[in-house]
């Protein structure tokens, strides 16, 4: 039974210029230990995404208007407010992109730390604070034991991503999600920081969601892909068929407008258009209006993530019925 | 072979440290570019690389002279813009422009489109006032931006138009070099190769030298001819953009190509990558000899002493590094 069930999941914003379908009828799931990555342009829902799941959409505006997302029988949507605080930064922690304004900076870092352990495992402040300081240590802070009382703004932005990490691992939860952990990070530091979350997933054996635009970044960590546009899963499938055997016109795309991917002083290949407008209801495939495939029936009807392939789900009419050959292209 | 027509001489850019409330005192300084020399030549694409905090930004504003220069001298087309008056300056920045990275900040929210770039025609007296529409409507026609737009203000356009006003605004006067400081980072995948396309467009057909500033090694390796790498103010590595990407030498260009995710999961299996410890160290107080030596994987005891200079290392490259001849090539 997979860890994490998503289940039609729709969350609109209501505001006063209309109804703002950021993520609308999303379905997956996610194993133990497995290590799910969702790409996509910004607006795309991937973010939205993971704070539906966290409960961490501001309501109003934000609505879930339907869906379920099932985390070991329950389900974390609907449940009380008690049961979702007593799995919420005890089994499913999130990190998030910018490690500068999602600490406390009033607070030492000691105190973000335990505070988790107090609440969730009861512990003493003593007890609390040798384990935070051995998962300062685990994330690789050297010299922990002095630096464990700084403040966040006397830690650099890769150091301080990791005593994000190591706040988000203290209570050893079974799913991170980490929502763009690397984006404001410079690649060096980014390579640093994932080794990091692998090593770190192996030693405990959680499920990892890792959310981010960068297909480089999905490549080298996620055992499955899926591909989000205008507030829809494009495509899902492992990380080799997905790059391998891309089957939707969208995730072929992006990849084609990769510069590292194409041969030097050749011409990128654009998407045309702009991203879609997410608050005016779409009938059809989100992609359908920059799509290069399009035809008629893909602009009346919406298409179903079809599984064509073990594992391997996409929601492209014209590819399903094999009337294109995206990886070809 | 064109000529240079931007040359950098042992450019340094230091920002003074004060402490002390009332009676000021200067307490060392910040060396943000610290002996920086350069050429670039006529249609001529030359990428800057290198993580945050290593310079390039102030290298960028430096070479515009948006910052006061600490020593050395930036010469554009053999007038030195580090001794000009500013009346000699303002003919200066009519050959020389630049793009920003937020395409956001970088526009006047109160001015529209036609406003923006009809104001430097006007300052500058490129054109008369009864012929600036026609010169704005070609502007951004060449931009790719329908003309009708042009009574549009800025937040009525996305991030990828938005930097093409900005491109617009930086080509209206002609320059013949032109400085994008970041220009595709704050931009998504597909509108970022919208804009590559179209700076290689316009460089080509207006025959503009470029210095590309991106920490994205592939979008440098894929715009650029010739790639700087920068490391705490100063060039470690300099060549051509295949050469020194594909094949680097210096050590910090070997960690900081590896560094790049490739979107290839069966590369990424068995690729090896170099991980380096630690933080970029302060230019407050940078690390004696090699600043790069503390990261260093194959640093020795003199790396500590000497301050390696940037010599030629073969193939129209160069690099500073004191161990180059013994550090294995293609590792």
């Amino acid at each position: 039974m997979p860890l994490l069930t998503v289940t039609d999941l729709r969350t609109h914003f209501h505001t006063r210029n209309g109804i703002y379908r950021a993520v609308d009828g999303v379905s997956f799931s996610v194993e133990r230990g497995e290590t799910l990555g969702i790409v996509g342009e910004s607006g795309s829902g991937k973010s939205v995404t993971c704070y539906s799941i966290m409960g961490l959409i501001p309501q109003p505006p934000g609505r879930i208007e339907s869906g379920s997302a099932m985390f070991d029988g329950v389900d974390l949507l609907r449940c009380t407010p008690k049961v979702a605080r007593s799995i919420r930064g005890k089994r499913v922690s999130m990190i998030f992109q910018d490690p500068m304004t999602s600490l406390n900076p009033y607070l030492r870092v000691s105190e973000q730390l335990i505070e988790p352990l107090l609440i969730h495992d009861k512990l003493g402040k003593k007890e609390a604070l040798a384990r935070a300081l051995e998962m300062m240590e685990a994330v690789g802070i050297n010299d922990a034991a002095r630096r464990i009382h700084f403040y966040p703004h006397e830690f650099s932005g890769g150091m301080r991503q990791r005593v994000m990490i190591a706040m988000a691992l203290v209570t050893r939860p079974e799913l991170l999600i980490a929502d763009e952990p690397t984006t404001a990070l410079d690649v060096t530091v980014q390579a640093q920081i994932l080794e990091l979350i692998k090593k770190l997933q192996s030693e405990l054996g959680m499920a990892v969601i890792f959310v981010t635009h960068d297909l480089g970044v999905v490549a080298g960590l996620c055992d499955r892909v899926q591909v989000m546009y205008g507030g829809r899963i494009m495509e899902t499938a492992d990380a080799m068929a997905l790059f391998g055997t891309p089957l939707h016109p969208y995730t072929r795309a992006l990849q084609r407008s990769i510069p590292g991917l194409q041969p030097k002083g050749k011409e990128l290949f654009t998407i045309p258009g702009l991203p879609p407008d997410v608050s005016k209801p779409i009938p059809g495939c989100a992609f359908a209006a920059r799509c290069s495939f399009t035809a008629e029936e893909c602009i009346a009807a919406r298409p179903e993530l079809v599984e064509v392939a073990p594992g391997h789900s996409h929601a492209c009419l014209r590819s399903q019925k094999g009337e294109i050959n995206v990886a070809s292209l | 072979m064109p000529e240079n027509i931007l040359e950098l001489r042992d450019v340094k850019t230091h920002f003074p440290i004060q402490t002390g409330f009332i009676i000021k005192r200067s307490a060392g300084a910040v060396k943000a570019v610290d002996g920086v020399t350069l050429s670039v030549k006529q249609g001529e694409v030359l990428g800057l690389v290198g993580e945050s905090g290593c310079g390039k930004s102030t290298l960028a504003r430096t070479i515009l002279q948006l910052v006061p220069t600490t020593g050395g001298e930036v010469i554009l087309e053999g007038r030195s813009l580090t001794k000009a008056k500013k009346g000699e300056m303002l003919k200066c920045r009519l050959d020389l422009q630049m793009i920003f990275q937020d395409p956001y900040a970088s526009l006047n929210p109160r001015m529209t489109v036609f406003a923006t770039l009809a104001e430097p025609l006007l300052v500058h007296g490129i054109c008369r006032r009864d012929e600036v529409q026609l010169q704005v409507d070609d502007l951004m026609r060449k931009v790719g931006l329908a003309p009708r737009f042009a009574k549009k203000y800025p937040h009525e356009f996305s991030g990828g138009q938005r930097q093409r006003i900005a491109i617009a605004r930086a080509l209206a006067l002609r320059p013949k070099i032109v400085v994008a400081d970041e220009p595709v980072s704050a931009l998504d995948v597909s509108i970022q190769a919208q804009i590559l396309n179209l700076l290689a467009q316009l460089c080509r057909d207006m025959n503009l030298a470029l210095i590309f500033i991106a920490h994205d090694l592939s979008v440098v390796r894929h715009i650029s001819d010739r790639v700087a790498v920068m490391y705490l103010g100063k060039i470690v590595e300099l060549g051509p953009a295949l050469d020194v990407i594909d094949r680097p030498r210096h050590p910090y260009t070997r960690a900081l190509v590896s560094a790049i995710p490739v979107p290839d999961p069966a590369a990424e299996k068995t690729r090896k990558r170099i991980v380096l410890a630690g933080d970029p160290p302060s230019p407050i107080n940078p690390p004696s000899g090699c600043a790069f030596h503390p990261r260093c994987p194959y640093a020795i005891d003199r790396c500590r002493e000497i301050v390696p200079p940037l010599v030629p290392a073969g193939d129209g490259r160069e690099a500073a590094c004191i161990r180059l001849a013994e550090i294995p090539q293609g590792a």
